[in-house]
Order: C-alpha cells, then structure tokens, then sequence
C-alpha cells in the first residue's frame, strides 16, 4: 500500500506539524517504506500467538499512594514562554 | 410517529487518591493553580509515569462490586488529541484491554419497577488540566493542578430508554462510588460528571439512530434537562426531513441548550495505541479475593436490611441509605437510643435532614451528632420526656446547650409522671370548670380535649400524655 499526498498532510495535521509543500514528496516515498515493512511483517502468520503490549514481557510495578512531590511552580514557569498568576499562558483555545 | 429515545452513559469519577495516577503530587482541590503540577504532569521530556496502586484497587473494588469482570491482565494505551490542557499531546487512558469488564446495574423506577443496565467496561485514565477563557486579555490560562488526578470511566451499554432511567443509572452509579469511598462524589468539584450518547428512532425499529454525544453534564438536574432537550432537538431535525449529524455537542445549563462542539469532518482521531512506557498491569486472583472479603455493605443490600431488621418502610429506608453518612448516621442514632428504630428514622428523616436543609448545613457539620440524638431519644423511650418536648430539647441541642440530659436537667422538662400530682391538677381543672364537666357527661365529647389542653397548659406540657388522658377518663366519668 502506497500513501497519497492527502494521506500525508492529514497525518502532518493530526500531528500538528507543519510541512513545506515541497518536502512531501520526501516524506511519501519515507512514510511508505514503513508501510511495505508493516505489510512484510503482516504476511507472517500470527494466528496462534498472542499479541504483546510491551516487549519487554513483564508486567507493571506499581507506586505506593503517597504525596511525595514539592510546589516547583516556579522553576516550571521560568522556562515557560508565557505565564501570569501562577497560570500558563496559551494562544486563546476556542472550543 | 411515535420515537424511542436510546441512551448510552460515559461516566467519570475521580478517585479518592493522594497522589495523581502517574506521579506523586497532590490531588487536593481547590490549590493555588499549578503549585500540584509536578514534571509528569507537565510533560516535560525524560519524565515516566508510574502507576498508583491505589488507584488500580479502587477500581478493582467498584469491578468486583458490581460483579464485573476483572481483566487478569490490562493495557494502558495513548489516546492522541493536541490540547493544551494536557501538555503531552495525549492522555494515558485504556482501551482494548480495561481493567473492568462486562458488568450490570440494577436501577429502581419511581413506580418500583427495576431494570438491568448493562455496564460495558470500566477504565483507567488520567483527568486533563483547567482552560480559563475569561480575563487572560485575548489568551487561554492553562491550570494543570488537575492533570492526572486518577479517573474511572464507567462506560453504559444503550440500555436506557428516557431521561428518568438515565438519572436513576446515575444516581445509582454515584451511590456505588461512595459507598465504596472510591470517589467523593462532589459534583459541583467536577469529582462526578457524565456525557450522554443520546439518539432517537422510530419505535419497533431495530437499528439505532445518529447518537450526538452531550458533554459537560454535572448534576442530576441537567442529565434529565439536557437528555429531554435533545431528544426534542433531533426528533424536530428528523420531522422536518432533516438528518441528525453524529456530533459531540456541549449542554449549557444556563439557556437549557446544547450546541456544537466538533463537527464530523474534523471527529477525532485518536491513534490509540499501546504506552510503551507502562507495561500490563496483572491483577492476581488473591488480590481479587481480598478485596470481596472486604467489600462494604452495598446500598441494597442496606435498604433490605433497614426493612428486615429495624422493621422501617421501604420509603423511609430509601431516604436513610440515600448516602452512606446519612445511613451509618441513623445506625449510630438506633444503637444509642436502645435500639428505637422507627422512633430513630422519623427523628432522622424528619428533625434533623430537615433541620440541615432550613439550615443549609451538611450532615457531617451538623451540631447534634448521632449519639446526642439516640441519647435523646432513649429519653423519649423511657418516658422522661413526651415527644413534643423532645423538640424543644433537639432546638436547645442544635443551639450548643448541651447534651440531652443537661437540657432536659437544667430547663426542668422531665415529664410529670407523678399520679398524685397530676391528679390533684385534674381535680382543679374539673372544680374551676363545672359547666365543661356537665357538657362532657352529657355526651360531648369533644370537650375532653378541652380538659386535656388545660392539663397540659397547667404543668407546661412536660406531663405524660398517657396518663393525663387515663387519669381524665376517670375523673370525669366518676
């Protein structure tokens, strides 16, 4: 399976990356070439096996419910681009 | 045509942890914003999210009390959407494999009808942060305080058929969470809150119609309002030959409207996929059998207890174990009054959640605790005092003037109970009013209220009810 030009602006949306039209080209022919991989591991039968979440077969370690984490707001908000009262500042979100 | 509503419930409740799901800040609400967001939750690069064991039980307990299933093994996956209330650009959520499973809700209708809804699934995830649009000049203040406080998604099958069914899920779901005090339950805190997947379609028809789903639901009130107003809204569509278009729309309960959110060209998708940095999570069987063991009474089960053991009607015991506090409440008033069970519930129901609604004050605020009421009531009981001076001594209780007995002590309203007294009060009332005496051995009745009023007024109404109305009898028919 081959990508078309649609295909990769609409994954550079969902990714919310901004492309240059003449780099698309590029990244068609690079973005198939992980498809056809895809496609060769699919040709493999896998009827029987179970599939992994993780490669690692392990499973979670989990933390105890304790408060262990510090106010650091304001060595967060030193390297935020905008803040004000303790808020993070962003470019208006209208829903 | 005649149209059947279907109505499908996500809800999220937020669990009762210390710490967020996947970090170790605080979970507390109401912080100055931002002091809780520690670097998991703000995403910064090198972070790895770590999972609370708490919240993993929590949710296992609302499985096994629902007799869900519990997935031996469950998967955390990322759920992609770009908003800056969750700096990462995804959620940490579940999706193929959560960690409830299949379950069912038995709900009661007001005629007393019950149904069966089923319960689909019930997942883990992380909440997202607070956008503030207003007083930002032009911009959006972001508030992660909030980002990854630990979320149990209990997701409906389409079993409810109109607003009143959907209610009675909810409050059904809300009762669940505080009983097993796996959730706060705080609506007006965001702790509760609910989206509704309504459709309509001709009745007898088998497929479902377009679902719109209504978002930002947070009180009982507004899921009838907003599920009735969109039925409405998509029927009016249909009739008039329009299509409704499969959309997430937002309720807003100040006009009683919904409207659009996102539109189908632009739904959602999420590219869900496996988190790499969180591996299954195994839930073993003895962990499953611990929590049985320790499961608390659920609210049926406590309304058939309340009708079977303390002999209350199926109404009063609705009332009690409407809320766990109120229920465990009116156990401890039982046990301290000597086991007066009705007399305990009407002074419960009645007194005192009346007296907390006038006076606009939680139950676990109230000024007379459980055992101050028993107390008094035990006083009831033994006569001491009669019930309608009973009130004045709940009114000095609520007020701080002490315990029961103090009152009762210190304003002298024991109970007359001495005959010799009484009588002698008796036989001046019938000396002072002969012409009353003549009228009641002539026949009327009536008058005997008349005697029993004067009794009461003479000693301050703190004689026994019971033995002025004896004591009268005789005299006045001797």
């Amino acid at each position: 399976m081959s990508l078309q030009k649609e295909d990769v602006e609409k994954i550079a949306h969902l990714a919310q990356l901004s492309i240059n039209e003449e780099d698309i080209p590029g990244y068609l022919e690079e973005l198939s070439k992980i498809l056809h991989l895809v496609e060769q591991m699919n040709a493999v039968n896998t009827d029987n096996v179970e599939p992994m979440a993780h490669p690692q077969d392990s499973s979670q370690r989990l933390r105890e419910d304790k408060e262990t984490e510090i106010n650091q707001r304001d060595a967060f908000q030193k390297i935020a681009p905008q803040v004000e009262r303790g808020f993070y500042l962003v470019p208006r979100v209208i829903e | 045509m005649e149209w059947e509503t279907v109505i499908g419930l996500e809800i999220h409740t937020q669990l009762s942890t210390k710490s967020k799901i996947f970090s170790a800040a605080s979970t507390a609400y109401g912080a100055e914003p931002n002091t809780q967001a520690c670097a998991v939750d703000l995403g910064l690069p090198g972070v790895l999210p770590v999972l609370n064991a708490e919240a993993v039980r929590m949710a296992v307990k609302f499985g096994v009390a629902i007799g869900a299933h519990i997935a031996p093994r469950s998967v955390f996956a990322r759920k992609n959407y770009f908003y800056p209330d969750l700096p990462k650009g995804y959620q940490i959520s579940q999706y193929e494999l959560p960690i409830v499973g299949e379950g069912q809700i038995t709900i009661e209708l007001e005629d007393g009808s019950k149904k069966v809804i089923g319960v689909t699934r019930a997942h883990l995830e992380e909440d997202a942060g607070k956008s503030l649009h207003e007083n930002f000049h032009g911009m959006t203040g972001i508030d992660l305080n909030r980002a990854g406080t630990p979320l149990l998604e209990i997701v409906s099958e389409p079993d409810m058929r109109s607003a009143v069914e959907a209610v009675a899920y909810m409050k059904k779901i809300h009762s669940i969470v505080k009983y097993l005090e796996i959730c706060d339950g705080n609506m007006q805190e965001g702790s509760f809150r609910c989206d509704a997947n309504v459709s309509v379609r001709p009745k007898g028809q088998k497929e479902y119609g377009t679902r719109a789903e209504l978002k930002n639901i947070n009180s009982f009130r507004f899921v009838e309002r907003a599920i009735n107003h969109e039925v409405e809204r998509q029927i009016d569509i249909i009739e008039s030959g329009g299509k409704v278009a499969q959309e997430t729309r937002l309720y807003d309960s100040d006009n009683n409207t919904t409207r659009s959110m996102r539109s189908k060209e632009e739904a959602m998708d999420y590219r869900y996929f496996p988190d790499p940095d969180l591996l299954p999570v195994d839930i073993e069987p003895s962990f499953i059998d611990d929590i049985k063991q320790t499961l608390p009474e659920m609210p049926d089960d406590k309304k058939n207890r309340f009708i079977s053991d303390f002999g209350l009607n199926a109404n009063d015991a609705d009332t009690l174990i409407a809320s766990k506090e109120l229920a465990d409440y009116y156990e401890t008033t039982v046990k301290f009054s000597g086991n007066e069970t009705r007399l305990s519930a009407n002074w419960v129901i009645v007194e005192l959640s009346g007296t907390l609604n006038k006076e606009g004050i939680e139950l676990n605020a109230s000024p007379v605790s459980a055992q101050m009421l028993g107390d008094m009531i035990k006083r009831i009981a033994d006569d001491t005092i009669s019930g309608k001076i009973a009130k004045q001594v709940f009114e000095a209780m609520w007020n701080g003037q002490g315990s029961a007995d103090e009152i009762i002590q210190s304003k002298g309203l024991k109970q007359v109970t001495d005959t010799g007294a009484i009588e002698k009060i008796i036989d001046d009332i019938i000396s002072a009013n002969p012409q009353q005496v003549e009228q009641f051995r002539g026949g009327k009745d009536k008058v005997f209220g008349f005697f029993v009023g004067q009794v009461m007024k003479q000693t301050q109404g703190k004689a026994n009810p019971k033995q002025v109305n004896e004591l009268l009898r005789k005299k006045l028919s001797s």
